[in-house]
C-alpha cells in the first residue's frame, strides 16, 4: 500500500517536474523572442522598455512591435500543441493533428477570399475576421457531414472533404486572382507567419483562442477512457457524442483564430505532442498541458529562428516548420512501420 | 435480490433484428453464464445490457431502475462491462489502466482518493499483475493483459459486471484464475454475466447458464440442463459426451449432427 502510494506520488512529482521545466522554457523562448531583431535591444533594455512606459524607438519596437509577435507566438504555439493532443487522444492516432478536421483549410479559404475580394484592402481586420468567418463555416459543415454519433472515423471522413473542397477553391481563388502580385501576397500569406502583427491580433484572436483553450483543458478524463475504447470509455460513464462536440468546436476556436491572424502554421500540433508523450507516461490527459507548453516553447524558438537564419528577407514561419516538421513526419512513419512488423 | 431484469427486450443492428422479446434476469451473488452458437447474439444482449445499444423494444432495469433513466456517472459506478478483446491504445502502464475504472469514483478535481488507490492497489494485488504494475499495457501477453482488464473491471467495485469471453484465448490455469475471480466477485455479492464457449467451464463455475438461440434465452437454468443433449443438438447442432469428474459435469462436443426440429422451423 505504502509503496503504491509512493509510486503514485513519484508519478505526479515527474509530471509536475516535466511541466515546471516546460514552463521555464516558455519563458526564456519568450525573453528570447522580444531580444533577437534587426535592432539591438539588450536585456535590460528590453525590461526597462516593457514596464517604464517610456516612447523612445527600443520602447517602441519592444512594444509595439515584438511584444504582440511574442505573445501571438506564445498562443498560437500552446492552442496548436494544446489540439494536437486532444485530438490524437480522441481519435487514439499518433498522426493525427489539427488541420484534420478541415478549420485550418477553411479558415485560410476565407482569408485569402477577402484578399481576392479586395475587403483586406479597406481595412486591416477583414482579414482575421474572413479567416473566423471560413472557420466558422468549415467546422459547421464538418459537424453536420460527420453526423450525430460519435465516430472517429466520420469525423476523419469530414474533415478530409472540408480540407480538400476548400483547398481546391483556395486554388481557385489563386487561379483567378487579377493580377500576378495579388497571387504572390496570397501565397505569402498561406505560408503562415508572426512578422508584423499588432495587439490589435492578439485583441483579436485571443478571446476566442482562450475559450477554445479552456474547451479542450476539460478534456483530459474522457480522453484517458479512451484509451480502452469506445465501448469502455462509454461505459465508464462519458458521453462520447458530447465529448466530439467539445473537441471540435474548442480546435476550431483555436485553430481558427490562429490560421486568421498567423496564416497556416504546419506539424506544430503534429510533432509536439508526439515528442511528449513518452514523457508523460502517455496518458492522454497529462500530455494536454505539457503539448500546450510544448508548443509554445516550438514556435517561439521557430520564430527566433527565422529572425537569426534570413535576417533580411525572412523565412516564413510557416516554412521552416514544414520544412523541419515533414521529414520528422517520415522518421515517424519509418518508427510506425517498424513497431508494426 | 434481483440486480438486473431484461423484459421482452428486442434489439436490432441495422436492420437486422438479433434480439427479440429476451427475457432475462440477474440476481446478486451469481454467475450467469450466457452462452449460444456463433452469431447468436450474446454480445449485442452484453452492449444492450451495459446500456450501449439502443432497445426497439422492451426494456432494462438495473436495481429496478429503467437503463436509459439512470444518468451516466451513477450507471457507471453500479456496472462494469469488460469488452472482448480490448487492447490499449497508448502505452500506459498497468496501474494507469487499472486506475481509469476509478474514474466513474474519482472526484472531478482532484488527483486519485485514497480510496480510489486502496481500490486499485487491491484489483492489482487480487488478478496477479502487482508484479508489473509499471510495464506499458500494450507490452503484455494475452493473459497478462486479460488481468489487467479485468483489474481494471474490478477496481471500479461494480455491483454488476458483464464480460465477454474473458477467458478466450487463455491457457487452462488462467481460464481456471479469471473464472475463480468471477466467483469471488459474486461471493462478494455482486451479480456477474460471463459469455463463454467452453461448455465445461461454464459449467463448473455458472450457478446459472442461459443458452441463446434463435433471438431469445432457448434455455435457462441449472447447466445439467441447461446443456442436456437434445438442447445442444437443436441449439449448437453437435452430439456431445456426457460425463462428470469430482461432481463437475463434463461435455465434450463429439460431432455435428443435423440441426432439430427447433432449428429447422425458424
Amino acid at each position: 500500500m505504502v509503496s503504491a502510494a509512493a509510486s503514485g506520488t513519484g508519478k505526479r512529482a515527474g509530471e509536475r517536474a516535466v511541466l515546471a521545466t516546460l514552463a521555464v522554457a516558455v519563458v526564456l523562448a519568450f525573453a528570447a523572442s522580444l531580444l533577437v531583431g534587426p535592432a539591438a535591444i539588450g536585456l535590460p533594455e528590453m525590461l526597462h522598455a516593457i514596464f517604464s512606459g517610456q516612447a523612445d524607438i527600443a520602447a517602441l519596437i519592444i512594444r509595439e512591435v515584438r511584444l504582440p509577435r511574442a505573445i501571438l507566438g506564445l498562443m498560437i504555439g500552446a492552442t496548436l500543441g494544446l489540439s494536437g493532443a486532444a485530438l490524437q487522444g480522441f481519435l487514439r492516432n499518433p498522426l493525427a493533428e489539427p488541420g484534420l478536421v478541415g478549420v485550418s483549410a477553411s479558415a485560410s479559404l476565407g482569408a485569402v477570399l477577402t484578399f481576392y475580394t479586395g475587403l483586406s484592402g479597406l481595412f486591416a481586420l477583414a482579414l482575421p475576421l474572413g479567416g473566423m468567418a471560413g472557420a466558422c463555416i468549415g467546422v459547421v459543415i464538418v459537424q453536420s457531414l460527420a453526423g450525430r454519433d460519435s465516430s472517429p472515423l466520420t469525423l476523419i471522413l469530414a474533415g478530409i472533404a472540408v480540407t480538400s473542397f476548400a483547398g481546391a477553391l483556395t486554388s481557385l481563388t489563386l487561379n483567378l486572382a487579377p493580377n500576378p502580385f495579388a497571387a504572390l501576397e496570397i501565397m505569402f500569406w498561406l505560408m503562415g507567419s508572426l512578422a508584423d502583427r499588432s495587439f490589435e491580433h492578439v485583441w483579436l484572436s485571443a478571446p476566442f483562442m482562450i475559450a477554445g483553450s479552456l474547451l479542450l483543458a476539460t478534456l483530459g478524463r474522457p480522453l484517458d477512457a479512451l484509451t480502452l475504447g469506445e465501448d469502455a470509455a462509454h461505459t465508464l460513464g462519458f458521453n462520447l457524442r458530447a465529448l466530439r462536440h467539445r473537441l471540435v468546436f474548442g480546435t476550431a476556436l483555436c485553430v481558427g483564430a490562429g490560421v486568421a491572424v498567423t496564416g497556416a502554421i504546419g506539424f506544430v500540433g503534429l510533432i509536439v505532442p508526439h515528442i511528449l508523450r513518452p514523457v508523460v507516461g502517455h496518458r492522454p490527459s497529462a500530455l494536454l498541458p505539457a503539448s500546450a507548453l510544448g508548443g509554445a516553447v516550438l514556435t517561439l524558438a521557430a520564430d527566433v529562428a527565422v529572425r537569426l537564419l534570413s535576417p533580411g528577407r525572412e523565412l516564413k514561419l510557416g516554412v521552416l516548420t514544414a520544412l523541419v516538421g515533414a521529414p520528422f513526419f517520415l522518421y515517424l512513419v519509418l518508427r510506425l512501420r517498424k513497431q508494426l512488423l | 435480490m434481483t440486480l438486473m431484469r431484461a423484459n421482452a427486450v428486442s434489439v436490432s443492428l441495422g436492420d437486422a433484428p438479433v434480439l427479440a422479446g429476451l427475457d432475462l434476469e440477474i440476481a446478486a451473488g451469481e454467475v450467469v453464464g450466457l452462452i449460444g452458437p456463433n452469431g447468436a447474439g450474446k454480445t449485442t444482449l452484453l452492449r444492450a445490457m451495459a446500456g450501449l445499444l439502443p432497445l426497439d423494444d422492451g426494456e432494462i432495469c438495473v436495481q429496478g431502475r429503467p437503463l436509459h433513466r439512470i444518468d451516466r456517472v451513477s450507471l457507471a459506478r453500479m456496472l462494469a462491462y469488460l469488452p472482448q478483446g480490448g487492447d490499449s491504445h497508448w502505452a500506459v502502464s498497468v496501474e494507469t489502466l487499472v486506475m481509469l475504472g476509478r474514474l466513474p469514483h474519482r472526484d472531478p478535481w482532484h488527483g486519485p482518493s485514497e480510496t480510489d488507490r486502496a481500490a486499485v492497489e487491491q484489483a492489482l494485488v487480487a488478478c496477479d499483475i502487482a508484479q508489473f504494475r509499471d510495464r506499458p499495457a500494450t507490452h503484455l501477453s494475452g493473459g497478462e493483459r486479460t488481468r489487467v482488464l479485468l483489474a481494471r473491471a474490478l477496481a471500479g467495485d461494480p455491483g454488476l459486471l458483464l464480460a465477454d469471453e474473458p477467458v478466450a484465448g487463455l491457457d487452462p490455469g488462467h481460464q481456471l484464475d479469471v473464472m475463480a475471480k468471477l466467483r469471488d466477485l459474486a461471493g462478494a455479492g455482486a451479480g456477474v454475466v460471463v459469455v463463454m464457449h467452453d461448455l465445461t467451464l461454464a459449467a463448473r463455475f455458472c450457478d446459472r447458464l442461459a443458452l441463446l438461440h434463435d433471438k431469445r434465452i432457448a434455455a435457462e437454468g441449472s447447466p445439467e440442463i441447461v446443456l442436456s443433449p437434445s438442447t445442444l443438438a437443436r441449439c449448437y447442432g453437435i452430439r456431445a459426451y456426457h460425463g462428470s469428474a469430482e461432481g463437475n459435469a463434463i461435455v465434450v462436443p463429439l460431432e455435428r449432427v443435423k440441426p432439430g426440429p427447433g432449428h429447422a422451423s425458424t
